[in-house]
């Protein structure tokens, strides 16, 4: 058993996995890493199963006392990693020595990057998956949803030998195309307007951004429908609240909302909000239903 | 009854039965989810029934878009509803009484009843679980009596504490955790709505109907319920 010590973490690192499934019906939120394809480009460098628990590193601030020789592996931002010093860059696994430290400060480039174990961290599950959710209290390193905090100590049952993504494999998590977008839900009943500005403007993250959603500010999208009675939420589903600004609802979301929605984000296009910054500015390019399947089932068959 | 198929995400599908709120709808909520999980079996990732619809979260591993209404149109075919084995009829015990439902005595004065007879009203009815979510367990439960109706307090509390019973508009609930929440309050249950070793974790489940059952204070203790007084808001 090998292991290490988070000597140094913030609420913003936290156990996730692919997340919480077969409980949503009971109120319980999805959870798991917001950028699932890092989150599997990490774990398939070490040869896990692609949705074993990782850490999240949001934003950096990560201190880590190796404790045991063996080998992990970074995928998603590069939030300046060093060991012992020395710079690390994402998209490797790499071999680590007893009494090493790795750091992660900030972002260079991204917002979250995933550090994965051989076969995984081990951790028991809370319901199927040790995705924390802090909200709601559930899953992460101790059951209870507790971020990572200095002290912790996490193991791992694998080993592995170091080896660098090809570069050509390396996901394309940048905003230079737009996010696609499903449509559907309530579509329909937004004002031709609105629809022309979801499609056409630019729109900027603002800075209320979490795990349950992330704002986004540009010009108000008018809902022209009736009030709604809450239904079940899909993950990168966009809502449009009374100001008409809208919200794209992420991995720590409530079930039910009842909100009118214009759509839902793809799983590539989440993956790589999932690293814009406050202040970025995203566009949306609408898509529909099987297209999306197509694209979702290519990018899984890469694996 | 007419279903309509929508699309709402890459993976997930809304299945629209009806356009109110109704507690006769929940058997068949209840029929179209024991239907649509045997039709789909591993192919479902998670099914969310609400009031009137099912969100339907499939794997596009194992499933394709067109398949998939393939397996909902079979599902669906000559529907029946749950009948009263559908889903379970829970009596819940709860105290009534201001220390613990601050709002008990303003639900009295807004609908000109006394104190007794919101107790007797709230607790005279088996109410149907129209949909779980807020929290782990938080059951969304109907209809109120529509003279107990009352809107959400303008100002939401930062903790309610768990076990409180509340409602808002003709809706009820109990707080499976202590956390914030802008619902009526008006007494408390020391029964564990929500238990990772519960079998199903959540007590109740959606479709499941619940009866309030009033103890008095003494049988609150008895039964584990905690009477930390719970604040009122000016």
């Amino acid at each position: 058993m090998s292991g290490l010590l988070i000597e140094q973490s913030t609420p913003l690192i936290q156990l996730q996995d692919g997340g919480r499934f077969g409980v949503r019906h009971l109120g319980v939120s999805q959870g798991g890493a917001a950028d699932w394809l890092s989150m599997y480009w990490a774990n398939w460098l070490l040869g896990n199963a692609l949705d074993a628990a990782v850490i999240e590193i949001t934003l950096g601030g990560l201190g880590v006392l190796i404790q045991q020789d063996g080998c992990l592996a970074l995928a998603g931002a590069d939030l300046a990693a060093t060991l012992d010093g020395q710079a690390l860059e994402p998209w490797q696994s790499f071999t680590v020595r007893a009494g090493q430290r790795l750091r992660f400060s900030h972002p260079q480039q991204g917002l979250r990057a995933y550090l994965a174990a051989p076969g995984g961290f081990a951790c028991t599950p809370t319901l199927g998956s040790c995705s924390t959710v802090s909200r709601e209290g559930l899953g992460g390193l101790h059951g209870e949803g507790q971020a990572l905090v200095s002290g912790d100590t996490l193991q791992w049952p694998g080993t592995a030998e170091p080896r660098q993504l090809p570069r050509e494999l390396i996901p394309d998590l940048s905003l230079k195309q737009p996010l696609d977008l499903v449509l559907g839900a309530q579509i329909g009943d937004f004002s031709g307007q609105s629809l022309f500005d979801l499609f056409n403007r630019p729109w900027q993250l603002d800075s209320r951004a979490d795990r349950m959603g992330i704002r986004l500010l540009g010009p108000a999208l008018e809902y022209q429908g009736a009030a709604l009675i809450s239904e079940g939420i899909p993950l990168g589903a966009i809502q449009v609240p009374p100001d008409g600004q809208p919200i794209v609802l992420l991995n720590d979301r409530q079930t039910i909302g009842g909100y009118p929605r214009v759509g839902a984000l793809t799983p590539e296009a989440l993956a790589r909000l999932a690293q814009a910054q406050t202040g970025d500015c995203v566009r949306f390019r609408p898509v529909l239903e099987q297209q999306a399947q197509a694209r979702h089932l290519q990018i899984l068959a890469g694996f | 009854m007419k279903v309509r198929v929508e699309v709402v995400a890459m993976d997930c599908l809304m299945l629209r039965l009806f356009d109110d709120i109704d507690e006769a709808h929940m058997p068949w909520l209840l029929a179209a989810v024991q239907r649509l999980r045997a039709e789909f079996g591993p192919g479902l990732i998670d099914l969310v029934p609400s009031y009137t619809t099912l969100m339907l979260h499939y794997d596009v591993q194992r499933i394709g878009a067109v398949q998939a209404r393939e397996l909902i149109a079979t599902a669906l075919e000559n529907l029946q509803p749950a009948g009263e084995g559908g889903g379970r009829l829970h009596e819940i015990p709860v105290w009534y009484h201001r220390q613990v439902g601050p709002e008990l005595e303003l639900l009295a004065a807004r609908s000109g009843l006394s104190v007794s007879q919101v107790i007797e009203r709230h607790s005279g009815h088996a109410y149907h679980v129209f949909a779980l979510g807020f929290a782990p367990g938080f059951a969304y439960m109907g209809l109120v009596d529509p003279q107990l109706a009352a809107p959400r307090l303008a100002t939401p509390r930062k903790r309610v504490t768990r076990g409180s019973v509340a409602l808002a508009e003709r809706q009820t609930a109990t707080y499976p955790q202590t956390s914030p929440g802008g619902w009526n309050v008006l007494g408390r249950t020391p029964t564990a709505l929500f238990d990772r070793a519960l079998d199903g974790y959540s007590l109740l489940q959606p479709g499941d109907r619940v009866r309030f059952m009033p103890v008095d204070h003494a049988e609150f203790l008895r039964q584990g319920g905690d009477d930390t007084p719970l604040e009122a808001l000016a």
